[in-house]
């Protein structure tokens, strides 16, 4: 009998080993993502419409429960279902492994999917217009609650049978010496999540239990720093996720190895360790905390997790510049970077998601995880800026940038309309650009966010926000449609690729494995350049400090004239 | 040879470091200290941090507080709601409740005088925005929050709330006056 749990194939032109269980999970969860982000994609039309005030395509009602949905879709089903999928790949693939109980797998698979479907029926019924904070005690209708429970649940289990694999690839010796990096850095998504789910489960259970009347009341700070746990925590998933995905990229595409394996595991481990820095920024504008707590609590008096991410702002395209001088491409400070391969979307994706999450998202979020500078922007619009620019350009478009080497390794299809392909992400992340940036722009000019209307018809007391903050708004609406067409092209192409793509002719299943070899290397040094091994990257690295430390003084100067407050 | 490889050697961790990643690691750990140490030094030599000043409370002890200093200090009403406009003394305590969909009362400060401003939320969660300042600050219900302010520029703002509560949210803006003397 062909026991499937034991049938493996090889991909000929990546080498990659699928256990034919997992490749099958990945791939459900794979379409539950990219279904998911197509729901959240029609959503963002309505959203950008309705925000770009001249437009104002929807009525109030209508307009903050699709916004509410828009964020759960994104936010919490889009990237979820794709990190199951990067957890079982880079366990189960990477590995050569066998993935630990795929029936466990198919069962977490099943709870998340019933999930989802619970708790956007809920929202669509009306009655759950909570946005995806849900901070009580505005109402939910229980169904909400439960199923966001569901959800995470399944994805718990998901995160197990990761763990469960890297113990079964121990046990049967599928690959030598230590896991690779990008195993490492799933692995600290995995224990993130794991940590993020036990967060959620601790204020959700109890919110769902209020909901429905069982318990009195929910205490409204209580539950902002526990949801947040789960909340912002969620986000370091994703930026262990793209982060492990960055390198991977640069693996595939230029073969390029890590600078320094020491330094890039040790800035995974930092992500753990100072997990809670951007969970606590959230708190830093509210009543009933110490400032001693949120001072240090947004720091660890150290910041070492935003040090984490410049120390891979700078190793991954370091080690893309290594592996490219490496192949002759030597001529002064940026010939490796010029005569990288732009038009394939699997780099300019990864390459758009970096500078992108760098620039925007991480100069910005550090910005509003300073105690006093977070006054001048918290609930502005700036806020949904930030993070548009670290999970729609950081994380989606790492996602999308991945999947353009999984259609055919994973789905054996040939990718569909590759010139459309080559200029998706550069349409998507460019217009997730300007978008984010316009929305920073309009949040530094005070427009809320979670707003319908900032002509605030039919209040007594109108204010009148100045001409600058609409011009924002309408790029934001036109950048917003430009990254819509970018996202949709993204949906156009993988949907199609998978099922009307060319089949791919590969060898079928076995039963045969192979093991993962360690590279044979020379001696135990570093890349044996006299010098800096990575100068470009270097300058860049620079320039990006440069406007970090420019940035965050002028903010300081900007509070430095508003009101006294003490 | 690469990230989704183990590494090449097995005891990985003696490799020495590139230079490039350690001067960088170096003026990084150095900048993420400066960033740790400007939120202290502004707490000692700045003018504008967010007091923690807290209590709890009730929407009905606040509100009988709140009512008081209406009572003594209404210098006038606008809108057709009748929104008492209150000028309390320089120094003083003022009372701001949030609640669906107003803020109330209407505020009227000095320029360049402190006040103790009390904020609430009687029912949902709202968001303090004080316009064109842009100073935005959390209102949780239950929880009485009590800021010094210190307004240095005279005119009309606005408080926009800026945290979603509901249908109505985006109808919640209210004025607050600041003159000279």
């Amino acid at each position: 009998m062909a026991d499937a749990t034991n049938l493996f194939r090889t991909c000929p032109r990546t080498g990659l080993q699928w256990h034919k269980p997992s490749e099958s999970l990945i791939k459900a969860n794979a379409v539950a993502a990219v279904v998911s982000l197509l729901i959240g994609g029609v959503l963002a039309v309505i959203m950008v419409l309705t925000r770009w005030q001249a437009v104002h395509l929807v009525g109030a009602e209508d307009f903050y429960m699709y916004l509410t949905a828009h964020g759960l879709a994104m936010l919490a089903y889009w990237i979820i279902f794709f990190e199951i999928a990067v957890l079982y790949f880079a366990s189960s693939t990477l590995l050569k492994s066998r993935l630990a109980t795929p029936r466990w797998g198919w069962a977490a698979f099943a709870l998340m999917v019933l999930g989802v479907v619970v708790n956007l029926v809920a929202v669509f019924r009306g009655d759950s217009t909570v946005m995806f904070t849900s901070y009580v005690p505005l109402p939910a209708n229980p169904m909400f609650y439960l199923g966001l429970i569901l959800f995470a649940v399944g994805a718990l289990i998901g995160c197990f049978i990761f763990l469960g694999t890297l113990v079964i690839a121990k046990a049967e010796n599928t690959y030598e010496g230590s896991i690779p990096l990008v195993t490492f850095g799933a692995l600290t998504a995995a224990i993130i999540a794991i940590f993020t789910i036990a967060s959620g489960a601790i204020i959700l259970i109890p919110t769902f239990l209020w909901s429905v009347g069982y318990i009195k009341s929910i205490d409204p700070l209580m539950y902002r720093t526990i949801w947040w746990g789960f909340g912002h925590s969620s986000q370091q998933i994703n930026v262990a996720a793209h982060v492990a995905i960055w390198y991977a990229i640069a693996a595939i595409v230029f073969g390029a190895k890590p600078m320094s394996e020491r330094v890039s595991r040790a800035a995974f481990l930092l992500y753990i360790l100072f997990l809670q820095l951007a969970s606590a920024h959230h708190l830093l504008s509210d009543p009933g905390l110490s400032t001693e707590w949120k001072v240090f609590n947004t720091s660890y008096a150290m910041y070492l997790a935003v040090l984490a991410s410049m120390i891979h702002g700078l190793t991954v395209p370091g080690a893309i510049e290594v592996a490219q001088r490496e192949k002759g491409f030597t001529k002064g400070l940026f010939e490796w970077l010029r005569k990288a391969p732009w038009g394939n979307p699997v780099f300019s994706g990864m390459i758009l998601s970096l500078v992108g999450f760098g620039f925007l998202g991480g100069i910005s979020g550090v910005m509003m995880g300073t105690e006093q500078l977070n006054m001048l922007i918290h609930n502005t619009i700036y806020v949904p800026g930030h993070f548009h620019a670290t999970v729609v350009i950081g994380t989606t478009l790492a996602f999308m940038a991945v999947t353009y080497f999984l259609i055919p390794t994973l789905f054996k299809r040939e990718v569909m309309m590759p010139g459309l392909a080559k200029w998706q992400p550069y349409l998507f992340g460019i217009g997730m650009m300007v978008f984010s940036l316009a929305m920073m722009g309009a949040g530094t000019l005070g427009v809320p966010r979670r707003h319908w209307d900032i002509t605030f018809a039919g209040a007594a007391l109108p204010y009148e926000f100045p001409g600058a903050a609409w011009l924002m708004l309408g790029i934001v609406g036109v950048s917003g449609l430009v990254a819509i067409v970018g996202g949709g092209i993204y949906i156009l192409i993988t949907v199609g690729s998978i099922f009307l793509g060319k089949p791919i002719d590969v060898p079928g299943y076995s039963t045969e494995r192979g093991v993962l070899k360690m590279p044979v290397s020379a001696a135990l040094t570093g890349h044996g350049h006299a010098g800096f091994a990575a100068p470009g990257t270097f300058v860049v690295a620079l320039v990006f400090l440069g406007s970090f430390i420019l940035y965050y003084f002028v903010n300081w100067k900007y509070l430095s004239t508003v009101w006294g407050l003490s | 040879m690469s990230a989704i490889q183990p590494p090449a050697q097995r005891i990985w961790w003696k490799q020495p470091l590139d230079k490039v990643e350690l001067v960088w690691i170096l003026i990084a750990f150095t900048w993420c200290l400066v960033m740790f140490f400007m939120m202290p030094y502004w707490h000692v030599y700045g003018k504008q941090n967010l007091s923690a000043e807290t209590y709890r409370t009730t929407p009905d002890a606040f509100a009988k507080k709140a009512q008081e200093v209406v009572d003594k200090y209404t210098v006038r009403t606008e809108t057709d709601e009748k929104v008492p406009v209150v000028r309390p003394p320089a120094g003083g305590d003022v009372y701001l409740i949030a609640r669906l969909w107003a803020w109330w009362p209407i505020l009227e400060l000095e320029k360049g005088k402190t006040y103790r401003l009390h904020l609430t939320a009687m029912d949902y969660q709202h968001g303090f925005s004080l316009q064109p300042e842009n100073i935005n600050v959390q209102v949780l219900p239950g929880y009485e929050h009590v800021m010094t302010v210190t307004p240095n520029r005279s005119g009309t703002y606005a408080i926009v709330c800026n945290e979603f509560c509901g249908i109505g949210h985006h109808k919640m803006v209210s004025k607050l006056y600041v003159v000279d003397k």
